[in-house]
């Protein structure tokens, strides 16, 4: 009994997800031990009944049966459409967070996560969630691709350079879980794993009060949007040198060589690395690039910033200060 | 295996003609370079294994201990490059591929006999670069070379390593070339396409892989060094490169590759499964089909390695679906092994017990498969153990068995002697137990989230990996048996009849060992392939 309950054969399912990706799992499992055994019994069978029993003895020979053929394709062909059907429904259902998710950011570099949490705490390779709350965790990584991974959530999601990538979660029990990065990345990759505390909400309200709470993204967004200088240049008024900042949370931006693009994070993230890769309608090419000069996790308040600026589009000699546009976004 | 009567056996053949090393190492005869390829790639095993065994030997414990991780990097990643492309990639078609394609054709060797030859010291020297990357302090990018890491950030010998497998990939794409053209223009005469044994029609179909897909691989280990040399920004995204780019390029020829390392196999128990079975295939153009099918639907779905990788999910589903459909192929095989079994007269010799545990294998490594071509199920265990172990069920207990009941199968016309029945039945049966001890629970580890590439892992996972490393123990016996009493039957085993399995077959009509000519006539080709049937033995001869 004892060696049972050391004989881990099995993960813990503590996410609104877990069951369902264990059900196709355990579909694919059945499947698998069926046709193995099947297989293994034919064979030995065949082996036994149809052993040699005298040197010279020869199998009768059979004519091929296409009907034979045909069937032992169609049924495995049947079978394996209603898994790739029912897996493409998971995999959908475990990437597509509710819309009411609240993010989280995710920043993982050689070999660490930074977490930030909504209300502005920040935590290394600790990530304390309150249960029951659907958690999209917007990811990018400052080096190397790593990969987040968390086994009782059944969930997992590579982290990329460059680029941001989004994996959502609801837990349902509380309890303290592994997180692994599932992609090689370097000589200390088996120690970038970290645990994910999943707390009654309550507990969770408890802790957070217990903590100091470091600035939201918006408000660092902000203050680096004055720090950086931006606001020389985004003053929010018709005489700005640079574009009135508005509509940014996916909204559609159209750009001086006739294309219209959205405004989302990779298009915001590129504004502030490489500016001169699109050129918003109607100005000259003078932002400077950021590049090498903000971190990941100041170029990811500030694109949270920059979704919820919404400056005003003021009349002409009429300039509104910037900074009043700007506090209605704070509240965000 | 029947031993040699006292007339009969070959005073002069292939082994004869000469024992100096130069007449080994300057021969272009198509069955001694099959035998420089069987001790090459023995060697590069061996190191391969060790590596194994160093990875075991960590992983007994949660903790790690044993070696430093970036030893254990480099165990892990070393392990992989020796293993894929300088063990499994040519294992079955430059040995046996490179020994009994002429034979059983009824050909007097490959069409490029000197090519044949350059394509092992092209082999060589590419293994001399990885070595010199193993000595020099080894690479620790893990066989896969991902970028970013493997261009920018790692700071070992990733150089000459690429280099050596970008090398080697010259020796797969002219072995390639070198047996589509023979198998093309150098068939006996009366031997037409559906005459073929499957073992023909399975390196066929591998040689076209090799030939088109490995140029993809060399061109991209050429921009990784280009990348880590002149930091071009293919694949840093800093400078505007895709990180990812890389993965497609690499599992483009990378999934292939894995057809490249178990289709011969398949070519080799079909031969096994009809000798042992005294029966012609089942399903024979069905399986001359399959196994095309196979090399051409792998071209289609790399993809299915970068379900998380951010690959779009429109994407991701078409990768999915192909993989859906290379397993209906597979399947086809191993149902129709099974039938060529049926109302047989199966014999129970080592050779067969390879077969079956093949067999056996195969169909889990190939069921997990399409679990992990699942996107719902792959979400969960990708870069996990579970991953691990369905490719060393497909790799070890597909390939590795499969090579194994090749050499057993043919090494009396390979050598021309008999190997000890006892040791060699004893050995197929540690392999088999040893091979699913080992990989058996990773398939549990996987699920329970252990990933990969761990070079210490929290407590919880190490019941299964000491029953992992017990296993690999056991199967590290198996494989060694093998190699001791083949040695020892090389120099001292007694000398085997002609055709000691009753098998037919072009290789079994001219002497074991054959004649470096192969054949003192061309055979013309008049009945049905695999033609087993009690009054046509009298003809044979
Ligand atoms: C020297 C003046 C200048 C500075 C400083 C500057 N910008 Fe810009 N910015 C511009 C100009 C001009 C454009 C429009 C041309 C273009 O698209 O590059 C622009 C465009 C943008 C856009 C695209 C707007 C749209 O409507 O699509 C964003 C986002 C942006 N800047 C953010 C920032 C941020 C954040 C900073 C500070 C880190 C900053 N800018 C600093 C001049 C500047
Ligand atoms: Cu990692
Ligand atoms: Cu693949």
């Amino acid at each position: 009994m004892e060696l049972f309950k050391h004989l881990p054969l099995f993960p813990e399912s503590a996410s609104t997800v877990a069951g369902k990706v264990d059900a196709i799992y355990f579909f694919g499992i059945f499947l698998s031990a069926f046709f193995s055994l099947l297989i293994a019994v034919l064979v030995v069978a065949f082996a036994v009944k149809f052993r040699r029993r005298h040197p010279d003895a020869y199998g009768v020979p059979e004519k091929t049966s296409t009907p034979l053929e045909l069937t032992w394709s169609i049924i495995p062909l049947l079978i394996s459409l209603f898994l790739f059907g029912w897996g493409v429904k998971v995999f959908i259902e475990v990437n597509q967070a509710p819309s009411n998710a609240i993010e989280y950011t995710a920043v993982g570099k050689q070999w660490m996560w930074k977490f930030k949490h909504p209300e502005g705490n920040r935590e290394i390779n600790d990530l304390h969630v309150p249960m029951g709350t659907p958690i999209r965790m917007k990811m990018t990584s400052e080096d190397v691709i790593h990969s987040f991974f968390i086994p009782a959530f059944r969930i997992k999601r590579d982290v990329l350079p460059g680029r941001y990538s989004e994996v959502w979660f609801e837990a349902t029990k509380p309890g303290v879980y592994h997180l692994f990065c599932a992609e090689f990345c370097g000589a200390e990759h088996s120690r970038m794993i970290g645990s994910v505390h999943v707390m009654e909400p309550a507990a969770y309200e408890a802790w957070l009060q217990g903590k100091e709470p470091g600035q939201t993204a918006v408000a660092s967004g902000e203050e680096l949007f004055k720090s950086l200088a931006c606001i020389t240049c985004h003053r929010g008024d018709a005489g700005s040198r640079g574009p009135i900042l508005a509509n940014l949370d996916g909204g559609e931006v159209e750009l001086a060589n006739g294309q219209v693009v959205k405004s989302d994070d990779a298009y915001l993230r590129e504004s502030i690395l490489n500016p001169r890769a699109k050129i918003v309608k109607g100005y000259e090419p003078l932002m400077p690039s950021y590049q090498g000069q903000v971190t990941e996790e100041q170029i990811l308040s500030l694109i949270r910033y920059l979704k919820e600026i919404n400056q005003k589009v003021a009349d002409a000699g009429d300039a509104t200060p910037a900074a009043e546009t700007q506090t209605a976004a704070n509240e965000g | 295996m029947s031993e040699a009567t006292s007339t009969g056996y070959p005073e002069e053949n292939y082994l004869t003609q000469g024992s100096t090393l130069k007449s080994w190492l300057l021969t272009t005869d198509h069955k001694r370079i099959g035998v420089l390829y069987l001790l090459t790639i023995s060697v590069f095993f061996l190191l391969g294994g060790l590596f194994a065994a160093g990875i075991r030997l960590e992983l007994a414990t949660p903790q790690g201990d044993l070696v430093q991780p970036e030893t254990y990097n480099r165990m892990f990643t070393m392990h992989g490059i020796l293993m894929i492309f300088f063990f499994l990639i040519p294992s079955i078609p430059a040995t046996l591929g490179n020994f009994l394609i002429p034979l059983q054709i009824g050909a007097k060797d490959v069409a490029f006999p000197r090519l044949n030859l350059a394509s092992w010291y092209i082999f060589v020297i590419g293994g001399c670069f990885t070595l010199w990357a193993l000595v020099s302090g080894g690479v620790d990018t893990g066989w896969t070379f991902y970028t970013p890491f493997s261009t920018l950030f790692s700071n070992s010998h990733v150089l000459p390593a690429a280099l050596g497998v970008f090398i080697t990939g010259f020796s797969s794409i002219l072995t390639g070339l070198n047996f589509i053209v023979t198998i093309h223009r150098m068939r006996a005469p009366g031997l037409t396409w559906f005459k073929l044994p499957l073992f023909i029609w399975s390196h066929y179909a591998t040689s076209l892989i090799q030939v088109l897909g490995t140029p993809v691989v060399a061109i991209t280990i050429v921009l990784v060094a280009f990348e880590r040399v002149f930091h071009l920004g293919i694949f840093d995204p800093s400078v505007g490169g895709d990180p990812v780019l890389f993965q497609h390029l690499f599992w483009f020829y990378s999934h292939p590759a894995v057809y490249i390392m178990i289709l011969p196999g398949m070519g080799v128990i079909s031969e096994v499964v009809a000798t042992f079975s005294r029966k012609r295939i089942f399903g024979y153009k069905f399986m001359a089909f399959a196994v095309l099918a196979i090399a051409v639907l792998g071209f289609f779905v790399w993809g299915h390695h970068m379900f998380v990788s951010t690959q779009s999910v429109y994407a991701g589903t078409v990768f999915s679906v192909l993989t859906m459909l290379v397993a209906i192929p597979s399947a086809v095989k191993v149902f129709n092994w099974t039938a060529t079994m049926y109302n047989g007269a199966v014999s129970w010799d080592t050779p067969m017990l390879y077969a079956i545990g093949f067999i056996g294998l195969f169909t889990i490594g190939g069921l997990t498969g399409v679990m992990l071509g699942t996107m719902g199920i792959d979400i969960h265990v990708h870069d996990t153990y579970f991953v691990v172990a369905h490719f060393h069920y497909v790799m070890v207990g597909g390939a590795i068995m499969a090579f194994l009941a090749g050499i057993h199968y043919w090494w009396p016309k390979i050598a021309g002697k008999t190997y000890p029945v006892f040791w060699s039945k004893l050995a197929a049966l540690i392999v088999f137990i040893g091979f699913n001890l080992t990989f058996f629970p990773q398939f549990l580890l996987g699920y329970m989230g252990m990933p990969r590439r761990y070079h210490a892992y929290p407590e919880e996972f190490q019941v299964l990996n000491v029953l992992s490393s017990a296993g690999a123990t056991v199967l590290g016996v198996g494989y060694l048996l093998p190699v001791i009493y083949l040695t020892y039957s090389f120099f001292f085993g007694a000398r085997c009849a002609q055709n000691p399995w009753g098998a037919v077959g072009l290789e079994w009509e001219t002497t074991s060992p054959p004649p470096t000519l192969n054949f003192d006539e061309i055979p013309t080709v008049t009945g049905e392939v695999y033609d087993y049937s009690p009054k046509k033995e009298a003809q044979v001869v």
